[in-house]
């Protein structure tokens, strides 16, 4: 049944440009960027059990590099790409070194608090990073012979990029590694006890999820064209938060999902009214109360409802 | 010289009001084990009421009864009525609930209030300075740290020389044991819930002519008092007082000394004290 919905939805998203008007396209494009960031915090989340409210420094950082040398040095799409997954692959080798050394609320608190020093960075050095105001006027690239201008191709771009990080995650957690990690989710003691390095599993699980939002975060500045601060701040990391619960934290496509969910939420309210961050804030609550399993906990309750 | 005392006045003042924001935080976590990210709200939240009945009634103490009354209902409300139908002892719900109180408040806020950054006046009388061996002192300043003292010292008296307070402390030791010897631990949770957000609306008013208000600043503040727990240990009243106090004077003389490195001087201890005690300086466990 999972497989067969997941057919349907590539052969939709390989045809979907044709009947989408340019704006609806933009607007997949954006929710197919977001489901890697949302995946990407999954795999710490979801399979590792490692919560984390500063997810958005990885992609801030990442989306700064790869913005600042586009503007400032050389529009190659290869070195700037890559240099905004190094720069955030980094950054969370650094912070991981902090912040795994705690859990629970006091890791929550100072993933927080580590990305929040970034958005400090981003909002203070005004001279490097535009400060408030960001920094405009990054071009779409061209990725070799490929000219990513308009919508379209660009579109196809992602969703190459998509298709390729959903394989990784899915050859990441059928590995023995990925099989560790929920491991060590139910129990860390069990698994140390069963002689396996639980911090480096850990570890190589935090950086890698910090690389993959750093892909996301580069691939949100050629579609957006512009950074600010608030790529850093505590509303993107929350954000990715609740689409990883939405989906469904712990399945593979679940955060792709709510990455759909929020994404098209955000832009259907925000045609109608300003106060999409009190919304937003309702739908934690509502998520919450009623559906802290996700949808798809929701759909197979209600599967063994039936059943039963 | 006189420069340098008033920058050790402002860090203290300023760190006597991170340590009412903390030590509400820390003590609801203390007994609950409940990481309340609605906390900047009840900052914003008492600030803002503090202002509306300020210039309706011009009367300082109606504003701080009013602020408190009403972020004290919130307060509760939150705990009797969303808190506890989360599943107990997994901080994910609990941060995404109160995450999500804390948007739609400062949402709200910005809707009544406007966007444009306020600040609240001094009470009358603590408007001026004062002057001291030759010194001269901003009389707010010295009250704020007076304020400070002054709550320390009462809930110091209040944990560790009242009944209650004993019962807090058995309850934050071990909540079975404590409900088995027939303390009431579920209306004490909602007590110290009450006091906690007592406590940060009380640093929205007496900040609110400090710091100001606008919004973010619900944000800004969880963040300092985060950094505050992080570095005094949650749990404990005498972590947030050092960490507060702290905080306060780095953050003060990071911003006279390093301008462009303020967050540094912040952070930096706190990736220390973290690298070295990961539940900090005075936290248990």
């Amino acid at each position: 049944m999972t497989r067969g919905l997941a057919l349907v939805a590539a052969v939709l998203l390989i045809a979907l440009p044709w009947g989408l008007s340019s704006y609806q396209l933009g607007l997949l494009t954006k929710m197919l960027i977001f489901a890697v960031f949302a995946m990407s915090l999954n795999l710490i989340l979801g399979y590792a059990g490692l919560p984390s409210l500063g997810h958005a420094a990885y992609f801030g950082v990442a989306a700064y590099t790869t913005a600042l040398l586009s503007l400032r040095l050389t529009p190659n799409f290869w070195l700037d790409f890559a240099a905004g997954l190094i720069a955030a692959a980094i950054t969370a080798a650094l912070f991981g070194l902090l912040a795994l050394r705690a859990q629970g609320s006091y890791l929550l608190m100072i993933t927080l608090a580590l990305a929040q020093v970034l958005w400090g960075i981003a909002f203070g050095w005004r001279s490097l990073t535009g400060g408030d105001d960001g920094l405009p006027g990054i071009t779409r690239p061209a990725v070799g012979p490929w000219r990513l201008g308009d919508g379209i191709s660009f579109y196809y771009f992602i969703l190459v990029v998509f298709s390729l990080a959903v394989a990784l995650m899915w050859l990441v957690v059928r590995s023995p590694f990925g099989r560790a990690l929920v491991g060590i989710r139910e129990s860390a003691r069990r698994m140390e006890v069963l002689g396996y390095n639980v911090w480096l599993h850990k570890y190589v699980a935090f950086v890698l999820a910090g690389t993959l939002a750093g892909l996301s975060g580069a691939l949100f500045v050629y579609y957006n064209g512009f950074v600010s601060p608030a790529y850093l701040s505590i509303v993107f990391s929350a954000m990715a938060l609740i689409m990883v619960i939405l989906g469904g934290a712990g399945t593979l496509l679940g955060p792709a999902v709510g990455s759909a969910a929020i994404v098209f939420l955000e832009n259907a309210i925000s045609a109608y009214t300003e106060r999409w961050l009190l919304i937003l804030g309702l739908i934690y609550v509502v998520v919450t109360l009623f559906a802290p399993a996700g949808l798809l906990g929701l759909l197979r309750a209600r599967q063994a409802a039936v059943r039963m | 010289m006189t420069f340098w005392t008033i920058q050790v006045l402002n860090g203290l003042s300023f760190g006597m009001l991170l340590f009412l924001l903390a030590a509400g935080l820390s003590l609801i976590y203390g007994l609950m084990r409940i990481l309340n990210l609605a906390h900047g709200s009840y900052y914003i939240l008492g600030a803002y009421v503090g202002l509306s009945v300020l210039h309706a009634t011009a009367s300082f103490a109606l504003a701080t009864v009013a602020a408190v009354a009403l972020v004290v209902a919130l307060g509760v409300v939150m705990e009797r009525f969303v808190l506890r139908r989360l599943p107990q002892h997994e901080e994910l719900p609990q941060a995404l609930m109160t995450f999500g109180i804390l948007l739609i408040v400062g949402d709200v806020s910005l809707w009544i209030w406007g966007g444009t950054p306020t600040q609240l006046p001094k009470p009358e009388g603590l408007s001026s300075s004062v002057r001291f061996a030759g010194m001269i002192f901003p009389s707010y300043r010295l009250f704020v740290i007076a304020v400070g003292i002054v709550v320390g010292l009462a809930l110091w008296i209040f944990q560790e020389r009242t009944r209650l307070g004993a019962m807090i402390r058995a309850a934050i030791d071990d909540a079975e044991i404590a409900r088995a010897t027939g303390i009431n631990v579920s209306l004490l949770s909602t007590g110290v819930f009450a006091l906690g957000a007592a406590l940060a609306a009380l640093g929205g008013i007496i900040g609110g002519p400090l710091v100001g208000v606008y919004p973010g600043a619900d944000f800004e503040i969880l963040l300092l008092a985060f950094v505050v727990v992080i570095i005094g240990g949650l749990g404990s009243l005498k972590g947030a007082l050092f960490g507060g106090l702290l905080v306060g004077l780095l953050d003060t003389f990071g911003k006279v000394l390093f301008p462009g490195l303020a967050m540094f001087t912040i952070f930096a201890p706190m990736a220390i004290i973290l690298a070295l005690r990961p539940t900090g300086l005075f936290g248990a466990r």
